[in-house]
């Protein structure tokens, strides 16, 4: 066969469960192995550096994939290099496509957020009150320095093209195994499509009504997860336990439903959707039976805009509290 | 020339147009601050409308339906409260002044109060000033 296809992966403002999901693939990754070459995989993985990348000619590695969202200047500078060095670039996870967990953080200050993590909880021992300062002089002649903050969290394709996206907190992987089959194949779809299956969350669900053959009905009562234990075999939007299968890809194949917990959209909004929360308030208020209950709704998530837009809030219409630095 | 906002109305054909209409008919009085935008039905407003429009520079945002009861789809106007509720309380939460955005029930027969919901908004929005949410902000 022809060259191996090389792969980088770079993890940016991430968790890594994205890549424990690649790691997840364990044999299947090994055979793929054989039509794969990894070249880079930092910083978790492979004993590569920034520099490596760095080095590396422009348009080396024919497939880059970039987990994580933008959070400060090396994620973004790392993104930036990764891009010039891939011929591809896929943005891997609902982080790097949406702005995903930490993009919520975008609900709040620079300040408050560095209060909670370096003052406020519980755990944190910090009496003099220590901040991270990007730039520091130890001992009078050290200057270190660290990556700052930027002023609100990025998704990846909003300061480099990518080519393709794979949705999922983290990517499921079934999905995973997908989109590297689709990459040997060179079957690709049109650039900046999302690689998925094309089904919602609910129509890969088993408790649909329209397989289980319940009546829809207006939902006139609202549930979270602690108020009681939900049927496991009925739809739970229908039960009153707000779902957000109705507009996420479904390439999880409704995992969530199966452990008899509701979608909270990792998996992505369905294509068209460009507004994931508003999206969202649309397909609840038209299940919703009336004003009453989209009270109680409201009453019992007070953060709405941080329950709609989990995995999203960076693609959300309206800026956030965040001044623009 | 001193800043005047910029309102974006939806406005359901069957009741809100109407009384836009008729409010040119009588030759109501009102500022020329609104862009109506006709929608069979205030219930096919959905949310993300209104935040395009609030993200691209619109100051205020109006959408008019029929009174419950009159609207021509049944039970259109009853979605459209249940969102237009969520969608104020997202925006609150997201840290944006809801008054930009307003739902109003006026009727194919009250011309007036078409005139005076939008005199009523622009004095409103002209006090809050410009948005602060404009494409560039995000770019
Ligand atoms: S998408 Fe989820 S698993 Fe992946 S980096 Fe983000 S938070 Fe972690
Ligand atoms: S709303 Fe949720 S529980 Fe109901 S069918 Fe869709 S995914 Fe399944
Ligand atoms: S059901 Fe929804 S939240 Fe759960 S894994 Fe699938 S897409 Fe993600």
């Amino acid at each position: 066969m022809a060259d191996k296809v090389k792969v980088g992966i770079l993890l940016a403002g991430g968790c890594a469960g994205c890549e424990m999901a690649l790691v997840d693939l364990s044999e299947r990754l090994v055979d793929a192995l054989d039509a794969l070459e990894i070249v880079f995989w930092a910083p978790t993985a492979a004993d590569v550096k920034y520099k490596d990348l760095e080095a590396m000619p422009d348009d080396f590695i024919d497939v880059g994939f970039v987990d994580g969202m933008v959070r400060n200047s090396e994620n973004k500078h790392t993104v930036e290099v990764l891009r010039k060095k891939s011929k591809v670039l896929i943005g891997y996870g609902a982080c790097a496509g949406l702005g995903g967990i930490a993009a919520m953080g975008d609900l709040h200050t620079q300040e408050e957020l560095f209060n909670t993590a370096y003052k406020d909880s519980w755990s944190t021992d910090n009496p003099d009150g220590v901040m991270p300062t990007p730039e520091y002089t130890l001992e009078g002649k050290y200057d270190l320095t660290i990556p700052s903050f930027t002023d609100r969290v990025y998704t990846v394709d909003e300061l480099v093209d990518v080519d393709y996206f794979v949705g999922g907190c983290p990517p499921h992987h079934e999905h995973v195994m997908k989109a590297i089959e689709l990459l040997l194949s060179g079957q690709l779809p049109a650039k900046g499509s999302w690689l998925t299956g094309g089904k919602a969350v609910c129509d890969v669900c088993k408790r649909n009504p329209a397989e289980t053959g319940e009546t829809r009905r207006p939902v006139g009562k609202v549930y979270r997860m602690i108020d009681g234990q939900p049927d496991p075999d009925k739809c739970l939007l229908q039960q009153g336990y707000i779902c957000f299968g109705p507009i996420t890809q479904g390439d999880c194949g409704s995992a969530c439903l199966s452990a008899n917990v509701p979608c909270r959209g990792c998996g992505g909004p369905l294509p068209g959707v460009k507004d994931y929360g508003a999206r969202c308030l649309q397909t609840i208020a038209s299940a919703l039976a009336d004003d009453a209950s989209t009270e109680e709704l409201m009453a019992k998530y007070p953060q709405l805009a941080k329950f709609v837009y989990r995995y999203s809030y960076t693609t959300g219409k309206i800026d956030r509290k965040t001044p623009a630095a | 020339m001193p800043w005047t906002p910029n309102i974006v109305g939806f406005a359901c054909q069957w009741c809100t147009y109407a009384g836009a209409d008729l409010a040119g008919n009588l030759r109501c009085k009102y500022p020329p601050t609104i862009k109506l935008i006709k929608v069979p039905c205030s219930g096919t407003v959905e949310p993300e409308f209104i935040l395009e429009a609030l993200r691209r520079g619109a100051d205020g945002v109006l959408v008019g339906g029929c009174h419950f009861g009159d609207c021509h789809y049944k039970e259109g106007n009853y979605k459209t409260s249940r969102r237009m509720m969520l969608l104020k309380k997202l925006i609150e939460d997201e840290g944006f002044d809801s008054r930009r955005f307003r739902l109003e029930w006026i009727s194919g027969a009250e011309g007036m109060k078409f005139a005076e919901v939008v005199t009523e908004f622009t004095d409103q929005l002209t006090e809050l000033g410009p948005n602060p949410v404009k494409e560039a902000v995000k770019a």
